[in-house]
């Protein structure tokens, strides 16, 4: 169990009068064991911070630290990084020539000298199917013959391959159909609850940041407006912008729940 | 509330407003003027990466050896390489470029003689390949999208690979013996009268207006996917109104790129198509003094091809910023 | 050496050859090039004494019976002299084309192996070098190098080099992008091997398409560069010599410059032919790699294939009255979707029958390739040849839209909204003359009286300054007014009914929320009907009062929205409204799983298409497709379901 804390951390892209600010001094504590949300909109910055946390995008200003130490330095050290990203399209972030056995291999630690096929690693690939709900029997088939829900379980298998200290996901259900994603999400909970994960789980979605996360923090233009317990922060929002992040979710199926506060604002608007 | 007055002309639009362009100005010429300073470079090294003597290799072995010391002398070839660089870059500069071994004469004065027939035979052929390729470009990916009319698909991919595949010089070579031998119809050689351009402009041009066809065709088809085409047909405007309108200034400007590479690649092709036809062009005279070692004048005519090329590169830079807003925002 | 942009492939050349060979084009590059191969490594031992054999005797002769081509000036045999000329022709290509490979995967692949910032001044290079035609960089080699046969293949192999490093660093940049790099270089694999492992197989199907390309445009540079004198001297030859030497003649004798000349064209041919039979197959293969899920086989390019259908639309049908009532806005009974494939014809659509009444939002959910978006496509009597649509009936505002023109009744009061904004408008033209153009058209209006309107339904849709706005171009408009703007171009006639296809995918719950109340506010203005598509339950159930729930291209549910959660009797809508969680969900307990994955439509089992998915499955139920009968198409509506959804294990 391992913490990930943002320190103050700035990420500029372009330079000169073109430069923009991504994240803006962002300070955000991924406490050992927890999943924690972060929750914004296309823009806010949420997938720079997730870039940054795995050292894919360099840091401008603040720190990014595992443990007290600092991530990016680890980096330039052989071997798998000790925060990993789990990306939004597993279309896309698995090699579709590649066995999805093989795309999990890639990421398991080995010795110095052995094979990529060993049968300590071969076995280690197996293990982590199944921990991610898929038949080890499925190793030799290619993303392609998976569904997407199954190619981004193979996506999670990979990440947790390099024995990671703390897992990144960047929106990782949008990508996929709806009866899939919450097989995902149940896996996302599961793994915190058995492993001790901590996570840092982002997504513009706030029913499915509410669904995984204890805690969960907002972003808005870069920043982070607003933090806090989950419930707390959904149930009795402090800053504006989170109050019309949660007066814009659609209803949910109508009957289905008792009033809510959130609904009452809206319920004069609807037709018929 | 009372209605505004139309002003279609008061706010000039964003994409095109003038400090976007004046950062375009300035970008594109920096990068005109880099590329023209790798060209004079080149140019200059040239000659001194000829394995040996230069001078020895265009006078000859039994050239005596004060001739060769004489003639290095004059060409400054005994200075150091940073000085014969400055010289060569202030020379440039006033627009000397040097005198022929072979005729004595100032380089510059028989390129600016010759240049005219060539420029002119590169642009004729340019426009006939681009009236002749757009147009069938784009029939044919109307005709053949969706995969419709594959048998018209298969005879216009054939057909243009065929075409594409017949270098230049050899279709001058069939052109000269079928209009000018047989028939008699075009003269072959020279310079002399509309006529006498027919036949060069035509092995020119074949080639590019093949592989353009295609271009425009492969573009148009991609355009005609796209989702603003569908929306253009969700108006239920006239299909000419969607292809016309909407399509073919997309298909255009996305041609525009390669079509720039494929008119540097005619201005290249002049200097064999000049050579089948006499043409008293630069073609000519660089095939010459190539074989002549007529060094000095290799290096002014090749300078002169390259920077025709940079001018059409940066030609259709322009283009592509005047036609398409977006250009001058996203271009990194 | 034209840049050939790849095609998305998935799997090795190699197992593509047999498809290659059996399209006509391939056939005839395989021939050629085997023709020209074999001609090249016979050639010389055949008929390379032949060749040589001086004969004063008959010097400069044209065609005869000893010598089929003629001779030249030694008295030697044409015919046999192209022949052997072949060798040499095709090595030199060959050799040189093998240079520009390496040097430009090199150079291509640079920012790799280098970093970033050596990688962008190789870039740069490359970017000034490609831009000068080969020919140009060849002479000027050749200066350097000097004549002769290693100076022109330096010469050829360094000037085509450029553009194939730009070729690789396009492909490569391709690749680049993908998370698929990111991931691997996070799990510590090294640059050599994300280079060889993931990179390059990526990379190597164009590459083989351009390199064949390539070879022919060597062959035919070569043959320029002798053919001026600067390439192969004597008394070694190539075809391009050849010709050079016949060019003297041809006034007596045309076979002397023609005969190699042809020779050239057949080897040109040969490769060329050839690589445009591979990139052709290579396309191919990415269309049958695209499955029917999200609509996907409508951007598809499609290639000519047989089987394909003829463009005939619809089958009318005689009988059935057309006008079901003044309140019926559409009508659509039993209509079905027919795309063909490679595989065969599909059938995305299978039989969807709906109505909407005046001013009524009826939502339609459904996951990918579930046919939602086909259907509404093919109401909006968008969809093109060779996709067919027929029904028994489809009529709107009550005219049968199956036969006949109805481009201004469509034009004007039928309304669509796309899923993306940002791709929706032309980007070369201004957003007033976008929206103006179908009002000049249809309604006749002056440029100006079309331009006013068009600014006012700017500013209805609640665009600020829409009289500047009318003026700019789409991507200076952010994604939500693009979307309100989208909305504004279907005001600009009177709609009866707006068709919006996942309207709001693409946009930010913020902005959605916009989009769905300007939606809802047109509505009530003017007794608009909305046809609203959508993935999303929850929107859908916001917005409409009717939904119909979508599954293998069939309707599988027809229920009021309000009813969506309590009252669903299909297991598939029960779960799909279980699976998502929303700002109510227990906690404490696991989110519905649907086991499986969703059906592909090329792809069917008899019997009810959700049965291998459904806990309530039984025999009937996969042997036979229930039909929608009383608002559902199910053999056990409304049954109970097994109360603990176990954790979905494999599909």
């Amino acid at each position: 169990m391992s913490e990930l804390r943002f320190d103050d951390v700035t990420v500029r892209y372009g330079t000169g009068r073109r430069a923009t600010t991504a994240v803006d001094g962002v300070s955000l504590v991924v406490p050992p064991g927890e999943i924690v949300g972060l929750v914004g909109e296309s823009g806010s910055g949420k997938s720079t911070l997730a870039r940054a946390a795995v050292g894919l995008v360099p840091v401008h200003g603040g720190r990014v630290l595992l443990d007290g130490e600092p991530v990016a330095g680890r980096r330039r050290a052989a071997g798998p990084s000790p925060v990993q990203l789990v990306f939004q399209d597993p279309a896309s972030s698995l090699d579709p020539r590649m066995t999805v056995g093989e795309s999990v291999a890639e990421a398991v630690p080995r010795e110095r000298g052995t094979s990529r096929r060993s049968a300590a690693v071969r076995a280690e690939v197996e293990r982590l199917l199944t921990l991610v709900h898929l038949d080890p029997d499925r190793a030799g088939a290619r993303p392609g013959q998976l569904s997407g829900g199954q190619r981004q379980r193979v996506a999670i298998a990979r990440a947790l391959a390099a024995r990671p200290r703390v897992v990144v996901a960047d929106e990782i259900t949008s990508a996929l159909d709806v009866s899939i994603q919450g097989a995902v999400l149940n896996l996302v909970r599961e793994l915190q609850r058995d492993l001790g994960l901590s996570i840092l789980f982002i997504s513009h979605d706030l029913a499915v940041v509410r669904y995984v996360a204890g805690q969960v923090a907002v972003l808005h233009r870069g920043r982070v407006v607003e933090q806090g317990e989950t419930a707390q922060v959904l149930g009795d929002p402090r800053h504006d912008y989170t109050r019309s992040l949660l007066a814009a979710v659609p209803r949910p199926p109508a009957g289905s729940l008792t009033t809510s506060t959130i609904d009452s604002t809206r319920t004069t608007r609807r037709t018929t | 509330m009372p209605l505004t007055t139309p002003t279609p002309t008061a706010a000039p639009p964003a994409g095109l407003a003038p400090h976007r362009w004046l950062r375009f100005a300035v970008r594109r010429s920096g990068r005109l003027l880099v590329s023209l300073w790798v060209l004079v470079t080149a140019a200059f090294l040239m000659i001194h990466l000829v394995p040996g003597d230069p001078v020895r290799a265009s006078l000859g072995p039994t050239a005596s050896a004060e001739l060769v010391a004489a003639r290095r002398e004059s060409l400054g070839l005994d200075q150091p390489l940073w000085v014969q660089y400055a010289t060569y870059l202030r020379d440039l500069l006033t627009g000397d470029l040097g005198t022929s071994f072979g005729s004595q004469l100032p380089v510059a004065d028989t390129i600016a003689q010759r240049l005219p027939a060539t420029a002119t035979l590169a642009l004729l052929a340019f426009l006939v390949a681009v009236l002749v390729a757009v147009p069938v470009g784009v029939a044919v990916a109307v005709a053949t999208r969706r995969g419709r009319a594959p048998r018209t698909e298969l005879g216009f991919a054939s057909t243009s690979v065929f075409l594409a595949t017949i270098p230049d010089f050899l279709l001058a070579v069939a052109l000269v013996w079928v209009f000018g031998v047989t028939l008699g119809w075009l003269p072959i050689a020279g310079q002399d009268g509309a006529a006498s351009f027919v036949l060069p402009v035509l092995a020119l041009a074949v080639g590019p207006a093949a592989v353009l066809a295609r271009i425009v065709r492969v573009e148009m088809l991609a355009v005609l996917e796209t989702d603003y085409v569908r929306t253009a047909r969700a108006k239920r405007l006239p299909p000419a109104a969607v292809h016309l309108g909407h399509a073919l200034p997309n298909a255009v400007t996305a041609s525009l790129t390669l079509g720039g590479l494929l008119l540097g690649q005619l201005v290249a092709g002049t200097v064999l198509v000049e050579s089948v036809f006499a043409w008293p062009g630069l073609g000519s005279t660089v095939v010459e003094s190539i074989l002549a070692k007529d060094y000095p004048l290799v290096q002014g005519t090749v300078l002169v091809y390259g920077v025709g090329v940079l001018v059409v590169n940066t030609m259709v830079d322009v283009a592509l910023a005047v036609l398409d807003p977006r250009s001058t925002i996203g271009e990194s | 050496m034209p840049a050939r942009l790849p095609a998305p492939t998935r799997r090795p050349a190699s197992a593509r050859l047999p498809a290659i060979l059996r399209t006509p084009l391939g056939v005839t590059g395989a021939a050629l090039l085997a023709l020209v191969l074999v001609t090249a490594v016979l050639a010389p031992l055949l008929w390379g004494d032949a060749a040589e054999a001086v004969d004063t005797a008959a010097m400069l002769q044209g065609p005869s019976a000893d010598h089929w081509a003629g001779t030249d000036n030694l008295g030697r045999d044409l015919l046999f002299r192209t022949l052997v000329a072949t060798r040499l022709s095709v090595a030199l290509a060959l050799a040189a084309t093998a240079l520009a490979v390496t040097v430009g995967l090199l150079l291509g692949t640079a920012s790799l192996l280098l970093g970033p910032r050596a990688g962008r001044l190789v870039t740069a290079g490359v970017n000034i070098a490609v831009a000068f035609p080969g020919l140009l960089l060849a002479l000027s080699f050749a200066v350097i190098f000097g004549v002769g046969q290693v100076g022109s293949v330096l010469a050829i192999g360094l000037s085509g080099a450029p553009a194939f490093a730009r070729l690789c660093q396009t492909l490569v940049a391709g690749v680049a992008t993908r998370d698929y790099l990111a991931a691997a270089r996070l799990a510590g694999v090294g640059r050599l091997r994300i280079l060889l492992r993931h990179v390059l197989p990526d990379v190597g199907g164009p590459l083989v398409v351009n390199v064949t390309i390539g070879a022919g445009g060597a062959l035919l540079s070569f043959a320029g560069l002798s053919f001026l004198g600067l390439g192969v001297q004597a008394p070694a030859y190539d075809w391009g010599r050849l010709m050079q030497d016949g060019l003297d003649r041809i006034y007596l004798d045309p076979l002397a410059a023609l005969l190699p000349g042809f020779a050239v064209v057949v080897a040109g041919l040969a490769f060329n032919l050839t690589g445009e039979a591979v990139a052709r197959t290579f396309s191919i293969d990415s269309i049958s790699g695209v499955s029917l899920l999200a609509g996907g086989a409508l951007r598809t390019r499609r290639r000519p294939d047989a089987g394909g259908l003829p463009g005939q639309d619809a089958t009318p049908s005689a009988d059935v009255p057309l006008d079901a009532g003044p309140d019926l806005v559409l009508d659509v009974a039993d209509l079905v979707v027919t795309v063909p494939t490679p595989a065969g014809r599909v059938r995305p659509v299978r039989g969807v029958t709906f109505q909407v009444a005046r001013g009524e939002a009826v939502g339609v959910v459904g996951e990918s390739g579930s046919g939602k978006t086909l259907t509404a496509l093919a109401v909006a009597r968008l969809l093109e040849p060779p996709t067919t649509v027929t029904a028994r009936r489809l009529s709107f505002q009550g005219r049968d839209l199956l036969t006949g023109d109805h481009r201004t009744l469509l034009g004007t009061e039928l309304a669509m909204v796309f899923q993306d904004p940002a791709s929706s408008f032309n980007p070369v033209r201004r957003m007033g003359g976008q929206l103006a153009e179908g009002a000049r058209h249809h309604l006749g209006l002056s440029r100006r009286q079309a331009r006013d309107r068009a600014v006012d339904r700017l500013r209805s849709v609640r665009i600020g300054d829409p009289d500047r706005r009318a003026g700019q171009y789409p991507h200076e408009f952010s994604g939500g007014m693009r979307q309100r703007a989208m909305i504004g171009l279907g005001l600009m006639g009177s709609p009866a009914l707006i068709v919006a296809d996942e309207p709001t995918t693409a946009l930010d719950v913020t902005v959605q929320r916009q989009v769905l109340d300007l939606l809802a506010e047109v509505r009530e203005r003017d007794a608009v009907a909305l046809l609203l598509i959508s993935h999303d339950v929850s929107v859908v159930a916001d917005v409409c009062d009717r939904v119909l729930v979508m599954y293998a291209g069939r309707v599988v549910e027809d229920l009021p929205a309000a009813g969506l959660a309590t009252s669903a009797r299909h297991p598939y809508t029960r779960a799909l409204v279980a699976a998502v969680p929303h700002l109510e969900t227990d906690l404490d307990r696991p989110l519905a799983v649907i086991p499986g994955r969703p059906v592909d439509p090329a792809d069917l089992a008899a019997g009810c298409p959700f049965a291998p998915r459904c806990p309530l499955a039984d025999a009937r139920c996969r042997a036979e497709d229930p039909e929608l009968v009383d608002g559902v198409a199910c053999w056990r509506p409304g049954e109970d379901l097994p109360s603990a959804v176990p954790e979905e294990a494999t599909a």
